[in-house]
């Protein structure tokens, strides 16, 4: 019986057996994770060490998969944004814009240009909290507990403003097919004003607290570095591509929701380590600050906040109470009894992490008949043990922070 | 001047022949199928082909159509993109539905190597030539692909919970 519950012997036990060395030390297997608060998520790797050095490392995903693929399909369209919510729960409202994008292609719908405006500010909230979340907690894990503090209560500030437009924070299921549920409020704008006058200065103080702190440097520089080659072949997108240098970004290379209209810069790195994965990103939340100024300068007059599509769109609660019409609409949306054509679309957007892509196949039911989801932290986190080979444990900690690999995203 | 479609076309039919076939274009993305057995050389050929170089594998996934004919009961479905002209391009690949298996293309595209393993993991697609092809989301001892049609997606031995009051029954979904 008690052969049955031993796990068969690791391939690193072999390797382990076979190479003793010179001195009479042997190598060791670690296990790193899949709970330790160093990780941050829920990520098991199965380390071969010699001593304090990787030399191979085994990861095992999967711990928090909750088969969103196949809960889309049997799912009508707008309930499956809960589900995109989960994904990258950093960076919620880009996954659940993605997804009305991606069945606006699919209906061909024309978004009002305010409507998109004031998509572009959320979205570039999100990347802003982010990107906030990724270089605070890499600042942690190199030892510097003050910056994480100290720029987290600006998140708590995004959230306020998510929570002024939807009503949530983290899992936000914001927005509708072809807009918003509802405009936005004063008191959204004033905070997003006061969120915009507040956190500059403070996020330059949290770069100049580590973009020239030597021990922040001695534990970044040349640590987990890819070369632009391997970091495609490997299919990186988004920040740590970049750090690579290729400026690859889906916001310019096709523009959705009006991305043309503004101008921002494209952050490349060079060396692709973990320096410059975070330069990359304090930059970027330059440029999404830019973008959300822009956007709040160049918006439209009036008060669109979403498409005039009765066939998707829910009528007002109160013409649902008091008309018949609109209640018949608001019970075929709800029942999932609308119109759709059969047909494929991928729908790319610049997620926190990179190109997240929807493949969503229709066959004119009420559900998809496939969703796919381009997860890019699932796809660049196959990289890891070829990142950690050669590095320091602590070196392993700190490179898994700078890819900002999301558990949810990562599972599905 | 930007790839063309017919370009793309012209290069593949004439390298290629038969074997690559039904060019569409499907909303915003260039299409076409290729069958199964020529998927890595098309798909070698478009990586290295100067004019063309499609050189980012930017999604590759499954498809299950149970009701099509048992030669193309499975689909796996590749997304290239050449950012340098900003283009992207669909291949779909249908394979046989009771011994699903495609030559894997992880040696021309390293992270081909996960997504493969997913495919492999929810709809057990064995791809020939892969370092590694083992299940990565579920655990190892899950002996059904999950993605497959037939797979229910909750017990169906549950009483508690009526899916036509939902709006959800098997054959309306």
């Amino acid at each position: 019986m008690s052969e049955l519950l031993l796990p068969p012997e690791h391939r690193y036990a072999k390797i382990i057996k076979e190479k003793l060395n010179e001195d009479g030390s042997e190598l060791s297997i670690l296990n790193l994770g899949p709970t330790h608060p160093a990780t941050h998520g829920i990520f098991q790797n199965i380390l071969l060490m010699d001593g304090e050095r990787i030399l191979d490392a085994e990861p095992t995903i999967g711990y928090i998969h909750r088969a969103f693929e196949k809960i889309a399909e049997n799912r009508p369209f707008y309930q499956i944004t809960p589900l995109t919510d989960r994904m990258n729960y950093c960076s919620s409202p880009i996954n659940n814009m993605a997804w009305w994008m991606t069945l606006e292609k699919l209906l061909n719908i024309e978004v009002p240009k305010r409507a998109q405006y004031l998509r572009v500010i959320v979205m570039e909230l999100a990347r802003i909290t982010d990107h906030i979340i990724c270089n605070s907690i890499l600042g942690v894990d190199t030892g510097a507990y003050t910056g994480f503090l100290y720029v987290f209560q600006f998140r708590e500030k995004i959230y306020e403003i998510y929570e002024e437009i939807c009503g949530a924070r983290l899992t936000t299921n914001m927005g509708r097919l072809g807009g918003f549920e509802r405009d936005w409020s004063a008191e959204a704008f004033r905070k997003l004003d006061v969120f915009l006058e507040e956190f500059p200065p403070a996020w330059k103080e949290f770069e100049n607290l580590f973009e020239r702190n030597r021990i922040f440097i001695d534990r970044t520089v040349n640590v987990g570095a890819i070369s632009a080659e391997s970091a495609m072949a490997y299919g990186f997108t988004g920040p740590n591509l970049r750090a690579a240098g290729v400026d690859y970004d889906v916001r310019v290379a096709e523009p959705y929701s009006s991305y043309e209209d503004f101008e921002f810069i494209i952050p490349v790195g060079k060396s692709g380590d973990t320096y410059d994965r975070f330069c990359v990103r304090n930059a970027e939340v330059w440029e999404s600050l830019s973008i959300i100024r822009q956007a709040l300068a160049k918006m439209p007059e009036g008060n669109d906040y979403h498409a005039e599509v009765p066939d998707y769109y829910l009528p007002p609660k109160e013409d649902v109470y008091n008309n018949m019409e609109a209640l018949i609409y608001h019970f075929k949306i709800v029942m999932g009894e609308v119109p759709v054509p059969v047909a494929e679309i991928y729908h790319a957007v610049e997620g926190g992490n990179g190109e997240l892509g929807f493949y969503l196949i229709t066959d004119g039911s009420r559900t998809p008949y496939r969703l796919h989801f381009r997860r890019p932290c699932f796809i660049y986190y196959q990289a890891y043990p070829e990142m950690i080979k050669g590095a320091l444990l602590s070196d392993a900690i700190v490179i898994l922070s700078s890819l900002n690999v999301i558990a949810g995203e990562l599972d599905a | 001047m930007a790839l063309e479609n017919t370009q793309i076309q012209d290069k593949l039919t004439e390298t290629f022949g038969e074997s690559v076939m039904h060019f569409r274009q499907e909303r915003d993305i260039f299409t076409f199928e290729v069958s199964s057995d020529t998927i890595t050389p098309v798909i070698l050929f478009l990586k290295n082909e100067e004019t063309l170089n499609f050189h980012f594998l930017t999604d590759l996934c499954g498809i299950h159509y149970p009701d099509s004919d048992v030669n193309e009961q499975f689909a796996v479905v590749y997304h290239l993109h050449n950012w340098v002209e900003n283009k992207r391009i669909r291949i779909k690949s249908f394979i046989h539905g009771e011994n699903p298996e495609i030559k894997s293309v992880s040696n021309i595209f390293l992270t081909a190597n996960w997504m493969e393993r997913e495919t492999y993991d929810f709809f057990g697609i064995n791809f020939i030539g892969h370092p590694q092809l083992k299940r990565i989301l579920n655990m190892d001892e899950m002996i059904s692909f999950p993605m497959r049609k037939e797979f229910p997606m909750e017990d169906s031995g549950r009483t508690d919970k009526d899916d036509r009051f939902f709006g959800r029954t098997p054959s309306n979904c």
